[in-house]
This record gives C-alpha cells, structure tokens and sequence, in this order.
C-alpha cells in the first residue's frame, strides 16, 4: 500500500501573549486508501493536525515537520498556488457546523459549482448537472429544488449533505472530516454518516475523521488515532478498541452513559500529569 | 393527581408554526423526568413554556400546585424553579466576573449572607474559591456550565429544568457534570426536567420519559421499560437504533 500522506513530527504552535502554546507536538502517522480516526478532547489538537495538512492554519502559527507529504509533494515547502490548487481539488475538508462553514448569502447550487469552477474548465450546463448528480449522490430526494435554495432554508442534515457534495464534487483523494456530524440530530448523524461512509468506499478516497466521540469514530473508521495534549497517546485499530491499553482511551470509552448499564456515578477521567510529557 | 409540575394540552403557537402541539406531562414531587427527541420536536419549547420564555396559546401549567397564565412568572416562581441552559458560553455574561454572576439572583431576590452562599454554591458545584473573581472567558466549556448550575442552585429551588446541560461539552466532560447533576439531585431532594436528544443520557439520569416528535408527545415510557426494549413507537425505536451507533450495512 502506497502512502497517500505521510507525517513525520508534526508541529503547531501559537505564539501568545504569555508564551508559546503547542497545540500539536510531534505527530507521526501515515495514512492509505483507508479510514483513520483521529480522537480527543478539546484542545489534544486533533483539529489542528486536520487543519495543518489542509494548509489551514492561521497565518501568525507556526507549523514545522519533519515531512508532511501528500503523493510525494511536500506540503510544507510547496508554493501557495500549489497547495490553494491541491485544496478543494486532491485534498477536500468538512467541516463541522453547515450553518457557519456555507455561504450564507450564495445558493447551494451556486456553491457547488463555485468549487467545481476553481478546479475544472467545464462548461455551465456540465457544471449544472454535475451539481445535481452530486446532490443526488448524497441522497438530496429533490435536487433541482435543493440547488437554488439558500444554506438558511435547509435543515442541518440537509446543510451537511450538500457541504459533503460540495467538497466531493471535484472528487478528491484525501477528504479531512472535523467532527461532520457533531451538530445534528442522532437520527440524522447516522444518515449523513452511512453516505459518507459509501461514497468514500465507493470512490476509493483516503478519509481522516476528526471526533470527540471514540465510539463513534471506532464503528466507523479502520484504525484510530488518540490525541492528549498535542501527542498521540495510542494507535489502535477499531475492532481491537476493547482492548485499549492507554488508561486516557479507556477513560473515554468508560465515560459514555450508555443504555442499560447502570452506573452511578460515572467513572469519570483522571487526568496524570505525566500522558502530556 | 400529586405532580409538582404538571402541562395539560399544553400549545404554543408561532405565526402559522405549532411548535407544541396539546403536550401533557405529570411529574412528581423528587422525579427526574426527561424529555427526548430530535430537533424541533418541542422538547426545549415545553420547558420554555414552563419557565415562560414561550407562549402558550392553549392548555394550563401547574407547578407546585399554582396555575401559571401568560408569560409572566411571580418572584417566588424563580425561586422554585430555575433553568440550566445548553450553551455555557452563550448563558454567562461575558464581562461579569463569576462572582457578580452568582450575586444577581441574590440581588433579585433581596437574599442576604451573599459571601457565605457564593462560597458554598462554587464549593458545591467542584469549583473552589479562585474561580471566584474570574471572567467566563477563563473558564473551560465545563466550568462554564458547573458556573450555571451554581447560578441556578443559588437561590435553593426545589426544581430544576435543564435544557441539553451536556451537549455542549465534550464526552469526558460530560460525565462530570452528569455526576454533579445527579449529586445535588439526591443531596437537595431537587426535582428535575431534562431535554435531552442523547437516549444514553436521559436514561442515565431520568427515572421516566417523554419522546417528543413534531410538537406532540408520541410516548411516555420508564427508562426500564427502554431499556428493556419494550418500546410502542416506531419513532421511539428509530431513536434507540440511533443511538447505538453507526453500524455499516454488511451487503
């Protein structure tokens, strides 16, 4: 299996006003055709690992590695132009909440082909139907409605599908998940999720789904990552999840209310000091 | 009937758009009752009601054995009933210290001794007197919301209503506040009324339940008989397989 991305020591840090804060400190990971979870609480810099491979990260941060490398470019030393070209097109990224992360004053439809037209010279029938196919794709029942309506007359759900469509439309191979589904209903998460879930199977794309919810992110990834302030703590593959060793991927697989175990309290974590040397 | 807070056929109606739709629920004195549902099935519109930030249009609200009409509410209803809402960071006042936060509803309600109280109220809460001069900005989203509950413990009502109190916090987080909840619940003989959309956490806290769909309440189970699967609504049973997780369709 060749690597789709590569890192090697990953860094991120904010220069503050009271020093430097390392929001990720020395990640290492390799990524395939395949789903990797990454996991953590607030702030363990699980976005912000996400967000540095998108080449989102805010101007006054700094971000080193040792090699940050999609299909054997180099991220980190690759000219803007390139990497605003590999952004949206190769490398595409859902965010959390579609009422902030989509225009609000641009129709969906118009949106989609917005990304489409950055990447591609097609032509505005093409670029028409292929905005529709794609909103097809992730199941929108009334495309051609869906296309001129405005992000503010859709439901969450239906916000989300069409950000989803809008970041696939130009078919990349690397597409970063920050927490897709954390704003919508249970009954929706899942809807959103199993059409994720096939046209990332369906296309062969590489997905890194960033999420504070390890249960989640283990039913639905291969292989999981678990992040504790800026470090990986353990890489653990989905289905061998019950056998956590770390006690921090423990303490957040044991802290879920879960129906039918009655347990009063909740055991709740407790932080050492020593998981964030 | 011996509910402390009791909603018969309860409206509310926005322009064209029932938001609630002849609700009813009974809960008794020391009960912990949740109300589930997704989004825009009334749940957080029924407690609204009750705490008269919505206006009902038809139906009658009994707590603590007095009709409530209209949107006003007496003095002495807050100090019965107070509200934890879902969003720490949107239900604090960014530029009051925690301190000035915790005094307004003493204030209100011409409560004196307001140091020995804000002391007990932040010790309760798991917060210890440093946080008191702080600003919400330099509190966690769980501290926050541990600030809200001490707020609404402050004046010693005997019920509670929360409105999503953990959705907003992360796992790990939320477990603690759980706990808390559930601690001042037994140590305070605090009535409570959740909204929750995660099924996991309602049957966690709440002895009973309501699910909520489109504004009317479909069913009204135990949190035994949920568990124990013995479930009448197809939409509560959607709700439960949604709950478990995301499962990949084996073709």
């Amino acid at each position: 299996m060749s690597a789709l991305l590569t890192v090697e020591d990953l860094r991120v840090s904010f220069p503050t006003r009271t020093g430097v804060v390392e929001a990720v400190r020395g990640v290492s990971f390799t990524l395939g055709r395949e789903r990797l979870g990454i996991v953590g609480e607030s702030g363990s810099g699980k976005s912000q690992t996400g967000r540095a491979i998108m080449g989102l990260t805010p101007p006054h941060a700094q971000v080193t590695a040792k090699r940050l490398a999609f299909d054997g470019i180099d991220l980190l030393s690759a000219p803007p132009k390139l990497r605003r070209d590999l952004r949206g097109k190769r490398i595409a990224m859902i965010l959390q909440d579609p009422k902030y992360s989509l225009n609000p004053v641009m129709s969906i439809g118009k949106q989609i082909v917005e990304t489409l037209w950055r990447h591609e010279k097609v032509g505005r029938a093409e670029a028409r139907k292929r905005a529709l196919d794609m909103l097809a794709a992730v199941q929108i029942r009334d495309p051609a409605r869906v296309f001129d309506l405005y992000p503010h007359e859709v439901s969450g759900g239906m916000g989300q599908r069409a950000m989803i469509a809008m970041m696939l439309v130009a078919g990349p191979e690397l597409l970063i998940a920050d927490e897709p589904t954390s704003a919508l209903d249970v009954t929706v998460q899942l809807e959103v999720l199993s059409i994720l879930d096939r046209l990332v199977a369906e296309r062969g794309m590489g997905l890194i789904f960033v999420s504070h919810d390890l249960r989640l992110v283990s039913s639905f990834c291969d292989r999981v990552l678990v992040m504790y302030a800026g470090r990986i703590v353990e890489e653990i593959a989905a289905s061998d999840l019950a056998n956590a060793r770390h006690p921090y991927t423990q303490g957040l697989l044991n802290c879920m209310p879960v129906i039918g175990a009655d347990r009063h309290p909740l055991p709740v974590l407790d932080r050492k000091p020593e998981w964030a040397l | 009937m011996t509910g402390v807070v009791s909603v018969e056929n309860l409206s509310v109606v926005y322009d064209d758009f029932r938001a609630l739709d002849t609700a009813s629920v009974e809960i008794g004195a020391g009960e912990s009752f949740g109300l589930v549902g997704e989004s825009g099935s009334g749940k957080s519109t029924l407690l609204r009601a009750i705490a008269g930030l919505a206006p009902a249009s038809e139906g009658a609200i009994h707590v603590l054995g007095r009709e409530l009409r209209g949107s006003r509410r007496e003095k002495a209803f807050y100090r019965a009933v107070q509200m934890v809402f879902q969003d720490p960071y949107g239900s604090l006042h960014p530029r009051q210290t925690i301190d000035r936060q915790l005094m307004e509803p003493l204030a209100i309600h011409g409560i004196g001794d307001g140091e020995r109280r804000i002391l007990k109220a932040l010790d309760e809460v798991g917060l210890g007197s440093g946080f008191r001069f702080r600003y919400p900005h330099q509190l966690s989203g769980g501290q926050r919301q541990r600030v809200a509950i001490a707020r609404a413990l402050i004046l010693e009502p005997s019920i509670l209503l929360l409105d999503e109190p953990t959705s907003a916090l992360d796992a790990s987080v939320q477990a603690e506040v759980l706990n808390l909840l559930e601690q001042v619940r037994r140590d305070r003989k605090l009535t409570f009324l959740m909204v929750s959309h995660d099924l996991g956490v309602v049957t966690h806290m709440c002895d009973r339940l309501a699910v909520m769909q489109a504004g009317r309440v479909v069913e009204r189970l135990s949190s035994a008989d949920l568990v124990a699967g013995r479930i009448g609504e197809d939409y509560t049973r959607n709700l439960m397989v949604a709950s478990k997780g995301f499962r990949r369709k084996t073709a």
